[in-house]
């Protein structure tokens, strides 16, 4: 795959490095301090940082300032944009704004409904959707068009991404909906946390049999518990996960005081096993609000130090 | 149909509480097949307001009297002619009918207060008795020939044209286990068809100037027109 972007994240992949994303919540006000200090924890341990778009629909402050955040810092972030709360105009304007600050990576989301966030009274856009995303943000790149059809005037150069779950249901379409998401033009794709290893190497298995790690680069995701409670409920109460049950035993197993160290070293045993796995080409290390952990998870994982990009 | 459900009594007495004589107008259509503003309705409505407005005579407050009919449709100019002659005798009308039918009585009857007796849902169908659930939201562009007879836009909560998302868990959408996950049944109805490869097709964005967002809409059939 030939580089079309600035994006440090697109040159490590293609020139065949396993690569290490993270992501920040942005905070619930508008110190930044909240988004840069995250960011310093992680920054000499990952090639580029997510920043989440209202989270589970809970409001807080925009993706976009926070990787402007990011960006000043000289950091390589990725703009989570979900379609929930923006039509094309917002969406395409937006991306604009994002490009402007030379932004180079976005991931494709719709986004959880609102019901779970702190607007369950509000309304919910979906003008477009995430593969619909993906394509606008492609034909505005490659094409230099607006949705609209007029010229864009330096067209946004962004690297894009996609979400991919493969534990969600119906197991059968989640291979087809990955290569729906290829025809619509993604990039990479980053997937929902990994606990289901095994289902996770079979959805891959299918991936790698239709060729589709070759059209596309796909990073495993991984999430450390910090309790068994936390590893219950991710198993219980998150839509979409698959958190085995010797999983939850393993946690509930250890001493409380034991458990965060105990979830450390499952992530870490994860990813060392996953990185054999054919078509894995990097990981999105997602600690939730446990930032500080990502150096050691990358260490131990055998993905440090970092590549420098070309 | 349209369905509708019955507003709170409190929130109708609300609404009508310094009126004197008080018309309950039922539908004979949509609401009365969902039972919310049909004859029957119409009858225990009146009723139960009846009640509380004599207890409230009782009390010293002066008499109302609450009338009670029901037309064959509110969403006709015929049959709202039917009440013209007696509309002098109610100084408001509780309308049964859904939102349409409580527009066109307002339409009609410019000088009589019209208040809803119900709230508009939504278009759907029965499932069983006392169950109804949303079909179609009417976006003026009908796509439910590529999704295998099953409609993302009323179905699913995020209205995905190229669903499902990742929050779909054995049949039920993210947001309730009691919601089936629309992407699964059009899945399941493609793969019963044998039509599964059409799912691998991007369904491109959807032109929204039919639906609500193009503004308030129009049919005008120009060989029905006298």
């Amino acid at each position: 795959m030939s580089v079309k972007t600035p994006s440090r994240l697109e040159k490590i992949l293609a020139a065949g490095n396993l690569a290490v994303t993270s992501e920040c919540g942005p905070p619930r006000g508008s110190d930044p301090e909240v988004i840069t200090q995250k960011a310093e924890l992680i920054k000499d341990h990952v090639d580029a940082v997510n920043i989440t778009d209202n989270q589970t629909s809970v409001t807080r402050m925009c993706s976009l300032a926070a990787c402007i955040r990011l960006k000043l810092m000289g950091l390589e972030p990725i703009l989570q944009m979900v379609t929930r709360d923006r039509n094309r105009i917002a969406l395409q304007s937006d991306i604009l704004g994002a490009a402007s600050f030379d932004i180079s990576n976005i991931l494709c989301l719709s986004g959880d409904h609102q019901s779970f966030g702190d607007c369950a009274a509000g309304q919910n856009v979906h003008d477009i959707d995430s593969m619909q995303l993906i394509q606008t943000v492609r034909r505005m790149r490659d094409e230099g068009k607006f949705i609209g059809g007029d010229d864009i005037k330096r067209p946004p150069r962004m690297f894009v991404g996609a979400a991919a779950n493969p534990f969600a249901d119906p197991f059968e379409i989640r291979v087809p909906r990955l290569a729906k998401k290829i025809a619509a033009g993604v990039e990479f794709v980053q997937t929902q946390c990994i606990y289901n290893l095994a289902k996770f190497e079979a959805w891959m298995k299918q991936v790698v049999d239709r060729g589709l790690h070759e059209k596309v680069h796909i990073l495993a995701g991984l999430t450390p518990f910090k309790s068994a409670g936390m590893a219950r409920y991710m198993k219980n109460r998150v839509p979409g996960m698959d958190v085995p049950d010797e999983m939850v035993k393993r946690m509930a197993g250890r001493p409380k005081e034991d458990q965060a160290q105990e979830g450390i070293d499952i992530c870490v045993e994860s990813a060392q096993r996953l990185k054999e796995v054919e078509g894995v080409a990097g990981f999105h290390v997602m600690a939730i609000e446990w930032e500080e952990k990502v150096p050691e998870i990358v260490e131990r994982a055998g993905l440090y130090p970092r590549p420098a990009a070309a | 149909m349209i369905v509708a459900d019955r507003k709170p009594m409190e929130e109708v007495i609300e609404e009508i509480r310094d009126f004197k004589n008080i018309l309950v107008l039922g539908c004979n259509e949509c609401v009365t097949v969902c039972e919310a503003g049909g004859k029957k309705e119409v009858g225990v409505l009146a009723s139960a307001l009846r009640m509380y407005f004599l207890k409230r005579e009782q009390e010293g407050s002066p008499a109302v009297s609450i009338s009670e009919h029901t037309l064959e449709r509110q969403c006709d100019h015929e049959y709202l002619e039917e009440i013209r002659q007696d509309m002098d005798r109610y100084d408001a009308v509780v309308s049964l009918a859904c939102g349409v039918g409580v527009q066109f009585m307002a339409e009609k009857y410019n000088d009589t207060p019209i208040y809803p007796g119900v709230n508009t849902c939504f278009m759907g169908a029965t499932e069983e008795r006392g169950v109804w659930t949303e079909r179609c939201q009417g976006c003026g562009q009908c796509i439910l020939a590529s999704t295998g007879g099953i409609c993302p836009i009323a179905r699913c909560a995020k209205r995905l044209l190229n669903g499902p998302c990742g929050g779909s868990t054995a049949g039920s959408c993210e947001i309730s286990k009691d919601t089936d996950c629309a992407w699964q049944l059009i899945i399941n109805r493609l793969e019963a068809l044998g039509r599964m490869d059409e799912y691998e097709t991007l369904s491109p964005l959807k032109d929204w100037s039919t639906d609500r967002a193009g503004g308030p809409r129009k049919v005008v059939r120009e060989d029905l027109k006298s």
